[in-house]
């Protein structure tokens, strides 16, 4: 069984609806308890960093995620959820993630060149940097839908697919059972259902 | 490198897609659930769902369409038609859409697109604009393109992406249904006064108004047509493998 964490951030429909096409087993729960005995977990978000992180912790499922990674469970972040993965965002101030996943998160703003539009909104194709369990069933250049303004950086040890925007950008993470999306596998057609099938398919303690 | 987006845009009435549609291989062709999968095989990037119902009865339907359709196509889904209210937003986003768009129901409220861009993000707000020339101005129309509002479109447009609208629609009544090619001064227009994505639509009759579009236009992120592809005018798959062909950035 995977299960979405509820903090009450964003849409879950699509991302469950997406799971039961593959033929997962999904709950969508706050219960520690459930994401104990859960198979594999998805943080998903879509919204303000400092919002979601006050989320996480004023239920205290920051502490329980960060004690479930460290137990082996292969956890994935969508999004504003794979965000939620580093040390820190500076997504208007200066606020604290999980830190799962060293690097930060910062706007895309000064970055990309000026004519290129702001959010990041598209299908873009994906440049693998590392092999990852994550994509076993899609190929180097498969496109995905990405939707956001702002991106991880200094992470480039466990950047496992990066979309080019001008520079290069963070796409996906990896480490160890701890992975992340920058965009929306849940929106992303096939290529998307493969790589959830793939993640649903981790065993605990499955190293990357 | 981002591609360009290429929308079928579905209008739907209690629950049903209006105006014929003509596939090979499709058993039910008014439904919109299997339109959506068809065009989502064929490799549409997103999907647009235009509700054109007037009763409070078809809203119920055409919601319980979206249900069905996200349960089984994950493409990005844009909702438009009888969005007057931030409730609006809500009742469409938890059915399954994606992005909502909003016309007339900001030219009657221009504080909507402010209120559900601070409620959802930007990302999530499309304003379509119903643009038309009198005067030698472009101005915004109203009521499916029936009712001149006098507003100038271009302010109109500028104004609406200070207040969080995170996509445009330009929908030209000039080239509308014409099938002469998309209103590239228009867009052009657009695309120099706003820094979101733009999206063409009205006026695509056949691939190469779309290689046109693209050549022509580099800041036009998407184009969007309706007939052509329900009409197998445009095939989906051979626009793309031209898109390509042209070096245009396209996801095949």
């Amino acid at each position: 069984m995977v299960a979405i964490v509820d903090y009450g951030v964003g849409n879950l429909f699509s991302l469950e609806c997406s799971l039961n096409a593959i033929g997962a087993q999904v709950t969508i729960t706050a219960d520690p308890e459930i994401l104990k005995n859960a198979d594999q977990i998805i943080l998903p978000g879509v919204g303000a960093f400092e919002d979601a992180a006050k989320k996480l912790r004023s239920t205290g499922l920051d502490e329980v995620l960060k004690a479930l990674a460290a137990s082996g469970k292969p956890l994935l972040g969508i999004c504003l959820g794979m965000q939620m993965l580093f040390e820190k965002s500076y997504e208007y101030g200066e606020h604290e993630g999980l830190g799962l996943i060293p690097g930060q998160v910062v706007p895309m703003a000064g970055v990309i060149p000026a004519d290129y539009k702001i959010p990041h909104i598209g299908w873009n194709g994906l440049r693998f940097k590392k092999s990852s369990p994550l994509f076993a069933n899609i190929a180097d250049g498969d496109c995905v839908y990405f939707v956001h303004s702002y991106y991880a950086t200094n992470c480039d040890e466990n950047v496992i697919a990066t979309a080019e925007y001008g520079p290069e950008l963070t796409a996906a993470v990896a480490k160890n059972n701890v992975f992340g999306c920058q965009f929306h596998p849940e929106k992303s057609g096939k290529v998307g259902l493969a790589i959830l099938k793939a993640f649903t398919e981790l065993k605990e303690g499955t190293l990357c | 490198m981002i591609t360009k987006r290429i929308i079928p845009c579905l209008d739907v009435k209690d629950g049903r897609v209006v105006k014929g549609v003509n596939f090979g291989g499709l058993q039910d062709v008014s439904s919109p659930v299997e339109l959506a999968k068809f065009y989502s095989e064929c490799g549409a990037d997103e999907l647009v769902f235009y509700d054109i119902t007037a009763s409070s009865d078809g809203r119920k339907l055409f919601t319980d369409i979206l249900v069905e359709t996200a349960k089984s196509v994950f493409i990005p889904l844009t909702v438009g038609g009888g969005i007057n209210t931030v409730a609006d937003f809500d009742r469409v986003l938890k059915c399954g859409a994606d992005k909502v768009s909003v016309n007339s129901g900001a030219i009657r409220n221009p504080n909507l697109v402010y209120e559900a861009a601070k409620l959802y993000g930007d990302q999530c707000v499309v304003l379509s604009a119903d643009i038309k020339r009198v005067d030698g101005q472009f101005r915004v129309f109203a009521k499916g393109g029936r009712e001149d509002t006098g507003m100038e479109a271009i302010e109109w447009i500028r104004r609406c992406v200070g207040n969080g609208a995170g996509e445009i629609v330009v929908n030209s009544i000039d080239t509308d249904g014409v099938k002469g090619g998309f209103d590239l001064k228009m867009l052009e227009a657009v695309c120099n006064a706003v820094n979101v994505p733009v999206i063409a639509s009205g006026g695509a009759g056949k691939i190469d108004d779309f290689i046109t579009l693209f050549n022509a236009l580099p800041k036009v992120d998407a184009g969007l047509a309706a007939s052509i592809f329900h009409f197998g005018e445009v095939a989906i798959k051979d626009l793309k493998a031209e898109m390509a062909k042209a070096n245009i950035s396209t996801r095949l």
